[in-house]
């Protein structure tokens, strides 16, 4: 009775273990984690300091909408002027990466803060990585629940999108908490569709061919605060928050291209602080 | 008389109480499969969806869906979130008439309100919609037939596909159902890009869309500020004598019925300009505009953030 007993438990335990061991295997095939591959091809597999503070990523676990998920990124202060890049990665998307900043003198000293919206397709991981001026690659990784981020028709106005595109805004903040002066915060929004190449267009019933902003620049004066380099993971009507370092006359300059080679820069108002 | 005869009286009431709540309980699962359909005006047709969202339990019935009686023909206004609620529709119509339906109008793109479509089409009437129409269907179709058959199942959602009109309103477009003529009106751009009213001018009924949600909290796919201005030029209005809201009762009085929906969107629109004027973000607006709005509508968690969204990165631009 004993012996039937713990062979029947024998066999329980192996069936659970045999369990355990499928679902692992289906659960991980399932998932099919994308990142070692983008690991190897975007950063030639170099070693990732993870969560150790020197980059921070704000991202909505569940986003409101998959198009627009709001994304924001902080290095502290010690960091700030150390950081050379800044590479957003949304895993699952069919062009991980997102886009890719590099900073310039004008992105000031104080703490660094960039925001932007991105579309996310799936649920996946959000990485934003920095590389500092030691050669280190350090790392923060968010998971956001969202799908269809990039199929999503390009807006909810088709016609008002295509009609103002191009427009742009540039606006600068003044902090009135922030006794350092060290940094101002500024925000950049471009009217443009950014085409995803995933949308269908009606009339042809083919897909609408890829259009983005491939480039921007942002400059105060002639020294740089950031340049970037876009991909389809970037919103419609491209939308930038970031710091940057005050000077006397802190006017920006933006200039935006996209793939169709079309350039549309402005200039903000302005205000000496 | 004993203890135990009280007692036993007692269970038996109570076994009488809990067969007779049994048996309503039973009685109302059964009416639930049935397709009610009230007449809010004469020969005026609405059948009111249910508050929640698509899931295999309603089949898609989360919209309500109309239809006019003339003497000549039928039109339908919207066609609920599969062909199987299309078909409930179309066996309720048959209930009441043997005259052909010559229209099945759509309000708008939105699955609820389209997915019935494929139920008509044996009858052959005129699929009729805004000009915008066909674009936003195209746009979504894939979409919206994916995300749809997930959350509905494949068994309620069997047969369901998307038929985009082909009579087209510009502006607006008269349909003649003998004796009893619809007048539809194509708006611009305010729930969505492609919204249709239709006006029965014989009983002074006004079939809505969505652009009128009552209960059920609104939902922003176009443009908020269009949406106010035009509820603002609707309310002035004074051949209306009731109206029929897309999610919402059958049918509601006129104007009073714009009230709440009014409020809820001109409260949100001012306090994102308001957050928008003091430098704050898109994410702190999604955490914070229009709480105080949360206990006076159904589905607020499911549709409110994701409007406040919409329209932060709408007036962000003005």
């Amino acid at each position: 009775m004993q012996a039937m007993v713990s062979s029947a438990r024998t066999v329980l335990a192996l069936s659970l273990a045999l369990l355990v061991a499928l679902s692992f295997a289906s659960v991980h095939a399932a998932e099919d984690d994308p990142w070692p591959d983008i690991h190897r091809d975007v950063f030639d597999s170099r070693e990732i300091i993870e969560n150790d503070g020197a980059i921070t990523l704000e991202a909505p676990y569940r986003a409101e909408d998959a198009a627009i998920v709001p994304l924001t990124m902080r290095m502290p202060a010690e960091i700030a002027d150390k950081v050379k890049s800044l590479t957003l990665v949304i895993d699952k998307n069919p062009a991980p990466v997102a886009a890719t900043f590099t900073f310039g003198d004008a992105a000031g000293k104080g703490e660094r803060m960039l925001s932007t919206r991105v579309r996310v397709n799936m649920y996946s991981n959000v990485r934003a990585v920095i590389e500092t001026d030691d050669g280190k690659l350090h790392m923060a990784t968010k998971f956001v629940k969202a799908s269809g981020g990039c199929s999503a028709p390009a807006s909810k106005d088709a016609d008002e999108a295509l009609a103002s595109m191009g427009k742009m805004q540039i606006r600068t903040f003044d902090k009135p908490d922030d006794s350092t002066r060290m940094t101002r915060e500024a925000q950049v929004m471009i009217r443009h569709p950014n085409f995803t190449g995933m949308q269908m267009d009606q009339l042809t019933r083919q897909y609408t061919p890829a259009l983005f902003v491939q480039d921007l620049e942002v400059k105060r004066g002639d020294e740089l605060v950031f340049k970037m380099e876009g991909g389809i993971s970037i919103s419609e009507n491209p939308n930038f928050r970031f710091t940057f370092g005050p000077a006397g006359d802190d006017t920006l300059e933006v200039t935006a291209k996209d793939t169709d080679g079309h350039v549309y820069s402005a200039t903000s108002e302005g205000k000496a602080s | 008389m004993s203890w135990i005869a009280i007692f036993s009286r007692a269970l038996c009431a109570l076994a009488a109480i809990l067969g007779t709540l049994l048996f309503a309980a039973v009685g109302h699962a059964e009416s639930d499969q049935t397709y009610a359909v009230e007449e809010v005006a004469p020969g005026v047709f609405v059948h009111q969806g249910r508050y929640e969202l698509f899931a295999p339990r309603n089949a898609g019935d989360t919209s309500n869906a109309g239809f006019v009686i003339g003497d000549d023909g039928v039109a339908v206004i919207d066609t609920g979130g599969s062909r199987q609620v299309g078909e409930k529709l179309l066996k309720a119509i048959r209930e009441r008439t043997d005259l052909p339906i010559k229209y099945v109008i759509n309000t708008h793109m939105h699955p609820d309100h389209v997915f019935g479509n494929a139920a008509f089409e044996a009858d052959g009437p005129t699929f009729v919609g805004h000009h915008k129409l066909p674009r936003a269907l195209a746009a979504r179709a894939e979409r919206y037939l994916a995300i749809n058959e997930e959350l509905l199942g494949k068994e309620a959602f069997e047969g369901t596909r998307i038929i985009a009109p082909e009579t087209l309103v510009e502006d607006e477009l008269v349909l003649d159902l003998g004796g009893r003529k619809l007048v539809l009106t194509a708006h611009k751009t305010a729930h969505t890009d492609n919204d249709v009213t239709v006006f029965d001018p014989k009983t002074g009924t006004l079939f809505l869309g969505d652009l009128l949600f009552a209960k059920h909290v609104p939902a922003l796919d176009g443009s908020i500020r269009g949406w106010l201005s035009l509820l603002d030029t609707l309310k002035t209005r004074s051949d209306v004598a009731r109206v029929v809201p897309g999610h919402g009762p059958a049918s509601m009085p006129w104007p009073d019925a714009l009230e709440a929906e009014q409020r809820y969107l001109s409260k949100i629109a001012e306090q994102i300009r308001a957050l928008i004027k003091e430098g704050r973000t898109l994410s702190e607006a999604t955490k914070t505009v229009g709480l105080s709005e949360k206990d006076a509508w159904l589905l607020f968690k499911e549709y409110h953030a994701r409007n406040v969204s919409a329209a932060f990165a709408e007036l962000e631009w003005e």
